[in-house]
């Protein structure tokens, strides 16, 4: 019995150790390279040539940091990648609560058909020639449109959205109709508020991929002052 | 008798009309605000994603550039002359192959380890070191392709990268990763999964969570090892989550991210990498054969759609939940 026990203990310390190590991997792999990076940027050129720089900065020198700064593109890029990402992410917000709150009303006369319209987008699409013809003949090239409208909603976004709008308690709404409020305040004083921390999340989820979008910025700008950080990222990294 | 029957038969399904018509006016009074709210989606859905859609018509005819929006659908029929020069080109098994190579292999080597993370990392018991081990794998998730392309680029460069030191090191030749047709998938794969699995284990962790913890108790009570405890109830536990997202998954089968691909292939490494979307990025937008592109598109989209209409079905038999 009594060594029953031991053994399990043994044995649980192994696998404890086991799963450490997992773990301890894991996180390494996912910061180091972040740290390497930082590191061999405020390294002196000839020290990372040498391979000297492993984890912390060798003979600490902003050169390289200085040059990049020194880019005048650099400045205009950030500054369209910040107004496409606030702007875009606003469209993207308002149009999942435009889309997602007449879709969780039960008694809505379209739910359905509006549902299909939707998650039908979400299976099958015209593909990137029709697409990219459509909306380069709406006169989006080179605009700053291009990186907000053919991005505008989500259909996946929208039934998240839509779900957070549905396990609000039905309750509420007839009482704010019986008090004679329409559709339009209960949803913008009344289940917006109460649905807060999805909307945080979503938020988050558009933000960043607003962001990082390179996609519609590689087939729509072309013009330097329009183009975002990806575009001038990827000129000067690959 | 039998005409006043059928007279009354009329009344009522007159009626029973009217009824219906005065519901609709009623409903559509109810609804107005909504409909004015959805409007503005509508419009998008059927600008962006409809219009599109019946854009493929080009896939079947001679569209030529500069004849804009009519062009989709009034320029000259062809017929089946796209599809008969894809299926009859020396590319058509590279792509399809590559397409669901990258995707299979991303699935078996990249589905598990989340699962495997959301398992050990629910082991740590402080609260707070959990916490900080999960965040700092949501790290690689959060950074935009074209920035963990060019950290790629730099680690894996023959001259220098960080991977070639080390192979020096031990003695080994550097090695030109991203010039090497045999290289691609598994570069592709394990960057892949090590930018998503942090990520992605955020279902499989609250799913964990979610096991109520009085099992625990009893599995240990019982004297159960850790092992155990990870084998009878916390796999089983998560089993349903694991399928939905299996088959999920299963549904992205061929659309392969585009942009990776795009931004790490070159044509050294075409044998491998060359999938059907960078196909119709380069044959429509970089050398103007839009009706070709479109036609190579349509087929991509169709694969896509058989299969998620089938992982759905599928899902809908064995785990109850479809995806519509």
């Amino acid at each position: 019995m009594l060594k029953g026990i031991k053994n399990k203990a043994a044995g649980d310390m192994i696998f404890d150790a086991v799963i450490a190590f997992f773990l301890l991997f894991a996180v390494v792999v996912c910061v180091y390279p972040f740290l390497y990076v930082v590191s061999v940027s405020v390294s002196s050129g000839e020290a990372v040539n040498k391979g000297l720089v492993t984890l912390l900065p060798v003979d600490l020198n902003f050169e390289a940091l200085k040059s990049v700064l020194a880019y005048k593109q650099l400045w205009t890029s950030y500054g369209n990648t910040i107004f496409y990402t606030v702007v875009g992410t606003v469209f993207n917000i308002v149009f999942t609560c435009l889309a997602a709150y007449p879709l969780s009303r039960k008694t809505f006369c379209f739910r359905k058909q509006m549902n299909f319209l939707l998650a039908f987008t979400m299976y099958f699409s015209g593909g990137l020639i029709p697409i990219y013809i459509v909306v380069t003949n709406l006169g989006l090239y080179n605009s700053r449109w291009s990186m907000i409208l053919p991005v505008l909603v989500s259909a996946y976004n929208v039934m998240i959205c839509r779900s957070a709008f549905e396990s609000i308690s039905e309750e509420l709404f007839e009482e704010a109709k019986l008090e004679g409020a329409n559709d339009i305040l209960i949803m913008t004083r009344i289940a917006i508020p109460l649905i807060r921390p999805t909307l945080a999340v979503l938020t988050l989820y558009y933000a960043v991929a607003r962001y990082n979008d390179f996609f519609n910025a590689m087939l729509y700008i072309s013009d330097k002052k329009l183009e975002p950080l990806q575009l001038f990222l990827r000129r000067i990294l690959l | 008798m039998e005409a006043r029957k059928e007279k009354e038969r009329g009344v009522r399904i007159k009626t029973k009309r009217e009824e219906r018509k005065k519901d609709w006016k009623k409903s559509l009074k109810r609804d107005k605000y909504l409909i004015i709210m959805i409007l503005p989606v509508i419009i998008y859905y059927l600008v962006f994603c409809y219009f599109p859609m019946t854009g493929l018509w080009m896939a079947f005819t001679q569209y030529r550039i500069g004849s804009g929006l009519k062009g989709l659908y009034l320029s000259e029929f062809v017929g089946l002359k796209w599809f008969q020069q894809f299926f009859s080109s020396v590319y058509v098994w590279r792509l399809v192959r590559n397409t669901f190579l990258l995707s299979f292999y991303s699935l078996i080597f990249g589905f598990p380890i989340p699962i495997l993370f959301a398992v050990a990392v629910t082991q740590v018991k402080r609260k707070g070191l959990q916490k900080t081990i999960q965040v700092s794998t949501y790290l690689p998730y959060f950074i935009s392709t074209v920035v963990v392309c060019g950290m790629i680029n730099n680690f894996l460069s023959p001259s220098g990268g960080i991977i070639n030191q080390l192979l020096n090191k031990i003695g080994i030749d550097s090695i030109n990763f991203l010039s090497l047709p045999e290289w691609f998938r598994s570069i592709y794969v394990i960057s892949g999964s090590w930018q998503s699995f942090g990520f992605n284990s955020i279902i499989f962790v609250a799913a964990i969570m979610g096991i109520s913890p009085d099992l625990y108790e009893a599995m240990r009570v019982d004297g159960a090892n850790k092992r155990q405890v990870i084998w009878h109830l916390i796999l089983p536990g998560i089993r349903p989550t694991i399928i939905l997202l299996l088959i999920m998954t299963l549904g992205s089968m061929m659309s392969v991210g585009f942009e990776k691909v795009y931004l790490l292939y070159n044509s050294a490494v075409y044998e491998t990498a060359d999938v059907i979307q960078t196909y119709v990025y380069r044959q429509g937008i970089q050398s103007n054969n839009y009706s070709y592109a479109a036609a190579v598109g349509f087929f991509n989209s169709i694969v896509n759609f058989t299969i998620v209409f089938f992982a759905n079905r599928l899902s809908r038999k064995i785990t109850d939940t479809s995806i519509w």
